[in-house]
Parts: structure tokens; sequence; C-alpha cells
């Protein structure tokens, strides 16, 4: 087990390099970059020597390799450097907003959580009859329906069934949680629909193949009442899968955030990752994009972790 | 003398149905999906007949106008006529959703199964660099890939917008295309082509390819759907295809996110498009699926 642990986080080290030189030298070769955008942006006129200037500040007109080396023993030391164009740093501009966006994914987790899992059994339990069917529409539908439009349409019956629009500034939830709630409820639900599609569809799959296995049948030969079945000898075999997809799909949410936090017009990561690649801040960038893929690294490998946990074969396979 | 001998009868096979009537009568949600893919096809290439205006008409008399006959889904901040945008969208949305994921499918296929047969080092450095990509969420890689090429218009549509949305695709695609790749690489009939000292080009594109053609098949519908969402959201962002051009998720954006409130028509058509076509695509695919490969079935 400790040998497998070992060799699954070593195998980390190259993957997140790898995202590290392929992020940097991405946005590299673009031509063109921040001192434009930020000093044409008034409009005024621009002088070669002002570009010149602004690059020389900004660092970007040494050696890529130096801008790279530094760049890493930065990420290293935690120290991410400062936003190109707000100037303050990096790991402040994330910090104030990782907290909302945190809150609306866990939220939206919940929700997936509480609504798939009911679905997905139930889905399979009554395999190809009307409630499956329901339920299969119900989360296909939920993946081809755009979280942003939804939340359009979510604030647009709020308006028009309560004439009440969500507050647009953010409460923290220690401060008052019911002004924290009922704004974040609603981005929430929007991005938690898909999530629970998601998750409903895989569990339903997996119950429907955990209920051909021969320790089913052997427990209903048992007698053991059909409730039990489903509950002690399918759902806990059934659900290891599901966890997988939980956890991949909660690192994808900070993506999935990115058009949503836009329609509720809340300053959460997302946002934060828009303004930055529309303004080429390259250190923003490709901080959060580290950010973003050691979160979904790191998710992945606790959730290989915790199959070798409930697994036996894998860790000794 | 001998007997006449009686005819014989000639034994009937049972009719063969035609695979088309085959599909539908078997998965008939599935065929529900692709009659919505047809009709939006259709209306795409042959918008200029099927469109009551030109998409880009500017009618500042009739700005905001609510549905009404002459505009059944209304207009927008322009007066320009929603259904006449939603019509053209639709050849915006098909092609991009098209070409993007035929682009990123075909070439995860054929990394993944050049990956599989040679196998070794190549295969191991090949995984590495898939790994990579796939720990970027798809819409983060997309933005990246956007703000790394900038763009390049041709007809309205944005050549790197395709790529953007294809890269993403690609190593998903790979992974599925290697493990199916490397069951088939074991497989009795491969060593036979190699014994007979068939070329790895030859055993690679008539032995190992064709294997593939189902999973690669079903991947290219579901990531139509994929693409579609992907193009509605990056162009939502302002980073996907740029005004005038008549897009989906552009309908949303702009002066439709100021004015939905009044206006709702100018967000409830657009989404619905994109939501229809989508779900049309998921339920093609999932049948598509279940036909093609039982085994799969999920």
């Amino acid at each position: 087990m400790l040998t497998y642990v070992v060799n699954r986080v070593l195998l980390m080290i190259p993957t997140l390099i790898g995202v590290a030189v392929l992020t940097f030298f991405m946005l590299r070769v673009i031509p063109g970059d921040i001192v434009e955008v930020k000093l044409r942006a008034d409009g005024g006129s621009v002088t070669q020597a002002q570009i010149e200037t602004e690059r020389e500040r900004l660092g970007l007109n040494r050696p890529l390799a130096t801008q790279f080396a530094d760049w890493m023993v930065g990420l290293v030391t935690f120290d991410f450097g400062l936003s190109m164009w707000t100037g303050r740093p990096v790991a402040e501009e994330i910090a104030i907003r990782l907290e909302l966006s945190m809150q609306v994914a866990v939220m939206a987790s919940i929700i997936a959580v509480i609504l798939a899992i009911p679905l997905g059994t139930l889905s399979a339990l009554f395999k190809d009859t009307i409630v499956d069917y329901a339920i299969r529409l119900f989360t296909i539908a939920g993946l081809a329906v755009p979280s942003f439009w939804l939340g359009m349409i979510i604030i647009l019956s709020l308006l028009l069934f309560f004439n009440w629009l969500p507050p647009i500034t953010f409460t923290p939830f220690y401060v008052d949680p019911w002004a924290n709630f009922t704004q974040l409820i609603w981005p929430s639900l929007a991005v938690g629909w898909r999530y629970s599609a998601v998750v409903a569809r895989m569990v339903r799959s997996s119950i429907i193949e955990v209920m051909k296995e021969d320790y089913i049948r052997t427990a209903r030969a048992k007698g053991v009442y059909e409730r039990l079945v489903v509950m002690r000898h399918a759902m806990r075999n059934a659900l290891l899968p599901a966890i997988t997809v939980i956890g991949l799909e909660f690192a994808f949410l900070i993506g999935g955030l990115v058009v949503t936090e836009q329609v509720f017009n809340l300053n959460g990561i997302g946002r934060l990752f828009v303004q930055a690649v529309g303004r080429n801040d390259f250190t923003l960038i490709q901080t959060m994009v580290m950010l973003v893929a050691s979160v979904f690294i790191i998710v992945n490998l606790a959730v290989d972790l915790l199959y070798a946990v409930f697994d036996p074969r894998i860790r000794y396979g | 003398m001998a007997t006449t001998p009686t005819a014989l009868r000639p034994y009937k096979l049972p009719k063969r149905r035609h695979w088309a009537v085959s599909f539908a009568l078997r998965q008939p949600l599935g065929a529900a999906g692709l009659l919505v893919i047809l009709v939006m096809a259709f209306g795409g290439i042959f918008a200029e007949f099927v469109a009551p205006y030109d998409p880009l008409d500017i009618d500042f008399g009739a700005m905001l106008a609510a549905p009404s006959i002459e505009h059944p889904f209304g207009t927008d901040a322009f007066g320009r006529d929603i259904l006449s945008r939603v019509i053209y969208g639709a050849r915006t949305a098909l092609t991009i959703g098209f070409l993007s994921s035929f682009i990123g499918c075909t070439l995860g296929a054929a990394i993944g199964i050049a990956s599989a047969f040679f196998g070794g080092r190549t295969d191991m450095i090949v995984q590495r660099f898939i790994d990579v990509l796939l720990s970027f969420p798809i819409i983060v890689l997309a933005l990246v890939v956007v703000a790394m090429i900038g763009r390049a218009p041709l007809f309205g549509i944005d050549l790197n917008l395709i790529l953007a949305i294809a890269i993403p695709i690609m190593p998903k695609v790979e992974r599925v295309v290697r493990a199916a790749a490397l069951s088939i690489r074991e497989m009795a009939y491969i060593d036979a082509a190699r014994a007979a000292g068939f070329s790895n080009a030859r055993i690679i594109f008539r032995h190992m390819a064709p294997n593939v053609a189902a999973p690669y098949l079903i991947m290219l519908t579901a990531y139509i759907a994929q693409a579609i969402l992907l193009e509605a959201s990056l162009s939502f962002l302002g980073l996907g295809v740029t005004e005038p051009t008549a897009a989906w998720g552009l309908m949303l954006s702009g002066n439709a996110s100021d004015f939905y409130r009044e206006a709702p028509w100018m967000i409830l058509f657009p989404g619905l498009a994109i939501s229809a076509a989508v779900f049309a695509f998921n339920l093609f695919g999932d049948s598509l699926r279940d036909w093609l490969d039982p085994k799969l079935k999920a």
C-alpha cells in the first residue's frame, strides 16, 4: 500500500511540471502582451519608449528561461508574484475571491449528491420503466441546458414570480447566513443541475452493474428484505464510482463557475480568470491555471487512494 | 419414368430491414434526437431560404419588439429578427460543433492507436503528455488556447475557436481509443498480420482502425454536443464567435444580458436552441452507443 501511495504521489510531479511548462510557454507565444492592452486601454497615443519601460518594469523583457525559473521558484515557495494588471499580489487577488467560489462549489455538490443518489438508484431499480425514462430525460436535460442560461432563467423567474432579485453584494456566511444563502443558492442550483445529472447517470449504471453480482442473488436467496439488499449490499458497492465522479466534477466546477459567476454578477474565481484572460495578465493566468490543475490532480489522487482503501483488489493488484 | 421433381421452393430469408429503420425501431429516443438534428441541419444549410429576415438587418423602428406575427421570436436591441438569428445560429453552432469534434476525435483516435500500437517508451511519453492536458478543466484549456492563438476568422467563423474546442476534446478521446486499441493489439489476427509480414501502417489502418470505429463514432456524436455547449460558453464570455455573426451563445451576452429582464424573448429562444441541440446530440449519441456497441451499454 505504501509503495502504491508513494508511486502515485511521485507521478503527480511530472504532470504538474508539464502543466506549468505548457501554460507558461503557451501564454508567451502570443504576439502582443499585457503592456499594449493596458497602455492603449485609455485610448491615448503610446510611444515605443513607454512600452519598453513598462515591459522592463514587469520583467517581460528578460529571457523566457529566467522568467520561467523565477516563476517556478515562486511556486515552490508559495510566492506567486504580482498581478501584472492591478499590481497587487496574485495570492491576494485569488484569496479574496476564493471563499465565494468555494462556497458555491460546496453548495452545488451538496445539491448534486442529495438529488443524484436517490434519482440514480431509482432509475436503476426501475430500469426501462416510466420512472427510469423520466429520470433519464431529467439528467440528459441537465447535461444539455447551459448553466449560464439556466441562471438567467432563474433570475427572470424570481423577478417574475416574486418580484425579487438576489442581493448583489457578497455577505460572508459568518456575517449573515441568511443573506449569504439567498445570494448563493441560485448560482449553486444553476450549476448543480448538470452536476447532479453527471453523478446520477454514474450511480444508475453502477447500481445496474452491481445488481447483477452473485452476492446480491445470495442475499436475496437468504431472504434479506429487498430494501436492505439495495441499501446494504448494492449501494455500498455502487457508490465508489459515484465518489470518483463527485470528486472530479468538484474540481471541474471551478471551470464551470467561469460562466455562471458572470450571470449572477459574482466576483469569484471564474470571473477573475475571464478578466485575466481578457487582459493577458500572465502572472495571474498562469498561477490560476496551476491552482486549478493542482486541485484537479490532488482530487484525482485522493479518489484513487480512496479506491485503494475501499477496494483491496486495487491495493494488492 | 422418373418423377418430375417438384420445384424446390427457395428458403426465404427473413426480410432484412434497412439499418436506419432498424435504428428507429430499436432506439425511438435516439431517432427523435436525430430528427431534431436533421431539422437543425436543414435550417442551418438553407438558412437563406428558411429565415424570414436577414440576420444582420438592423431595424431601429422595431427595437426590442415582443414576439408578433412579423417577428415570431421578437427582435433584439438592434431590431434584428431573433428567429432569423436563431436559424443562422444553427449554421454556426453545427459547423463549429462538427468540425471541432471531428478534429478533436480524429486527432485523439490517431494518437491513441499509435500510442497503443507502438507501446513501450513512446506510449509512456505520450501518456504523460495526455495526463497534462487532462488536468485542465475543459473551459480553462479552451480559454488559454483562445488567449494563446488569438483570432483567424474565415467566413465569420473563427478557425482558432474550432482549435480551442478541439484541443480539450482530444485527450479524452485518446484515452478511450488507446484502451480499446490495447486490447485489440493482443488479438490473434494482429499476430497473424504481423506473421504475414504486413507493414505497421497496414496493420494500423486496415486491422486496428476499423475496430475502434464504433467508439470513435459514438464519441464524435457525443462531443459535438460538448463542443456546441463550449462554443456557446466561449461566445457568451465574448471570447468565441464575434458580432455580428449570428451565434446562440453570443445572443445571450452583450446587449442581451442588459435587457433580458425587459425583453426575455431575447434570451429565451437562443437558450432553448442551445439546449435542444445539445439534448438531441446527447440522446442520439446515447442511442448510437447502445445500438452499435451493446457491451458499452451504461
